[in-house]
């Protein structure tokens, strides 16, 4: 090692390190990224709103759109999702007298949402799951049977259906398609 | 501290009978229980919450914002946990050694306080040797360690002890080197000595006397980072590797003790490179002419030289990361003390060369070390400006990108 090299290592190592104190201290004069959940957040502003469209919290069911196919039932690894549903002529269609979902069991992967054809079972921003039980967990969605939903030809019509089937659209075209979504 | 004890006996405060050494005895535990009590612990605590605090910022994040205004109350819940933990022995270890290792680092690093001026006049035993004892008795810690490194009986223990013994052997050395030219130029070993022959003026510290000992103070900060095992020189306790090194077997008031310890070194060193090199609690005489304001005025420049060091410490452990060990060698025995040992023997030349000193050059240094700062300051600007500027594309701020979704 001559002496050039020597100095030189002497001159890097103090530049370098006053640098890098440089980029820290910069840091103590900006203010912090941290959001103080839960109860130091501004006004009116869940930490649930501020998550972004993708977020994979507890697991939701749209019944009014679910149209009883079991691809979610299929699709989930882990067999936390049962439904059942039976085809009754009297009521015109299938008709859904269980749809659970065991979050205790749920690895919020999101294959269920990805075969879903009208986005009705989808990820919500909901994270705070904490519970006394496993039994809590699971989520029951049908209280009373239900008729499975039916897709219309030429779109949705019904006004309380419509809002609901085009958020599940959106959701399965942003988020739950394989090419990651277009944002149309 | 004698001359007190001598005055207080003169004036007849001391029951007659009692034999003088029972009086200093006296004398000394109880101001030696006001240091350690009112002035060491609370400093070794506080520096733990301000380690934290900055840390914090540093990351972006906040650091411990709960007990108390600004989480200042942090260092005591901490320490009261720490106390009411078990306390725990490994079957397998050597428990007489064991039990006593904590008691000679914190002795180590009590002992230092004897010598460490507080401000004026304030100060426990102005030894003759002060300095010299002062570098003594900080090295009884490595005693400490290794003995607690062994005795542990784990391998991380015992890599942790030998690290630190071999690490705060080597550092002695320029640190050693670094203090004599101080020493030279004072003439003298006791540390109100050395203040006393620097003035309040940046331009008569001894860190501008001449270009020599302007680089022996940062080869003695370094050295005595490396000395108390700070990060980036923390090899002997190494979160990713040792686990916690020689303490990784203490639980409960013993593992609190290394760390009180390490954390008080912290102003040990401070407080020792304050002495040295940066005029230590030197006024201008004119701030003040009653005693008592003026102890007090010493006192708080002192400690606020001191504890900036502290500070720096604190934010180099939160720049640099950890070096290997063979790195920390190289930089000891390649580096640091050849270049002690060139300021050692230039600033003995420089002594005789001129053996008043060179205004013009302690100036000339002094501007030089505020070229530096602002160099420095515009550095930090540069680098907050840019982070302004990318913010958009550095960063995801949850609350600035907030997209309320409506809820089916």
């Amino acid at each position: 090692m001559g002496l050039g090299t020597y100095l030189r290592n002497i001159k890097d190592a103090a530049l370098t390190i006053g640098d890098g104190m440089a980029v820290t201290f910069s840091h103590l004069v900006r203010k912090p990224f941290t959001l103080q959940y839960p109860d130091r957040l501004p006004d009116g502003v869940r930490v649930q709103d501020t998550l972004p469209f993708r977020y994979r919290g507890m697991l939701e069911v749209d019944l009014e759109i679910c149209t009883a196919c079991l691809a979610c039932e299929r699709a989930c690894p882990i067999d936390c999702i049962v439904i059942e549903a039976e085809k009754d002529k009297a009521a015109g269609g299938l008709v859904m007298t269980r749809f659970d979902i065991d979050m205790a069991k749920c690895m919020y992967c999101g294959l269920c949402s990805e075969p879903c054809p009208t986005g009705s079972i989808h990820h919500t921003p909901e994270f705070e799951g904490a519970d006394y039980s496993l039994e809590s967990l699971v989520r029951k969605f049908v209280k009373a049977p239900v008729i499975a939903y039916k897709p219309k030809k030429g779109g949705e019509t019904d006004p309380e259906i419509a809002p609901i089937l085009e958020r599940g659209m959106r959701y399965v075209n942003e988020f739950a398609s394989p090419e990651g979504g277009s944002t149309d | 501290m004698q001359e007190l004890v001598d005055s207080l006996v003169a004036d007849g405060f001391v029951p007659g009978g009692l034999p003088l050494w029972v009086a200093y005895l006296g004398a000394m535990l109880v101001f030696g229980g006001i240091v350690v009590f009112v002035f060491i612990l609370p400093i070794a605590g506080v520096t733990t919450w301000v380690e934290r605090r900055v840390a914090g910022r540093i990351q972006s994040r906040i650091g411990p914002n709960r007990t108390g205004p600004a989480g200042f109350l942090q260092w005591l819940a901490d320490g009261i946990k720490s106390v009411l933990k078990e306390d725990i022995v490994p079957s397998a270890a050597d428990v007489p050694l064991f039990k006593l290792a904590p008691y000679v680092v914190m002795t180590g690093f009590v002992a230092a306080f004897v010598v460490v001026p507080f401000g004026g006049p304030l100060i426990i035993a102005d030894l003759n040797v002060g300095i010299l004892y002062l570098t003594a008795v900080t090295a009884l810690v490595v005693v400490g360690i290794l003995m607690a490194g062994w005795a542990s009986n784990n391998k991380w223990s015992l890599l942790g002890g030998i690290r630190s013994a071999a690490q705060i052997v080597s550092y002695e050395i320029p640190a050693g080197l670094s203090i004599l030219p101080v020493v030279m130029l004072a003439g003298t070993l006791s540390m109100q000595g050395i203040i006393g022959h620097q003035g309040w003026a940046p331009w008569t510290w001894h860190v501008f006397d001449n270009p020599f000992t302007f680089f022996a103070f940062f080869i003695l900060f370094v050295s005595a980072l490396a000395e108390g095992n700070r990060t980036p020189f923390d090899l002997p306790e190494a979160e990713s590797e040792l686990v916690m090194g020689f303490a990784t077997e203490y639980s409960g008031l013993r593992n609190l003790l290394f760390f009180m310890a390490e954390w008080g070194n912290l102003y040990v060193i401070g407080a020792v490179v304050t002495t040295l090199f940066l005029g230590g609690w030197q006024i201008p005489l004119a701030l003040a002419d009653h005693p008592v304001p003026r102890i007090v005025l010493q006192f708080a420049i002192f400690f606020a030289k001191a504890y900036f060091w502290v500070f720096v410490a604190v934010w180099l452990r939160w720049t640099l990361p950890r070096i290997r060990v063979d790195q920390m060698m190289i930089m000891c025995w390649k580096y640091l003390v050849p270049i002690a040992f060139v300021n050692f023997m230039g600033t003995a030349v420089w002594m005789v060369l001129f053996p008043a000193g060179v205004p013009a050059v302690r100036v000339l240094l002094s501007l030089t070390a505020a070229g530096l700062l602002v160099a420095f300051a515009r550095r930090v600007v540069f680098h907050v400006r840019r982070a302004l500027l990318t913010r958009e594309e550095l960063s995801f701020n949850p609350l600035s990108t907030a997209r309320v979704m409506s809820r089916g």
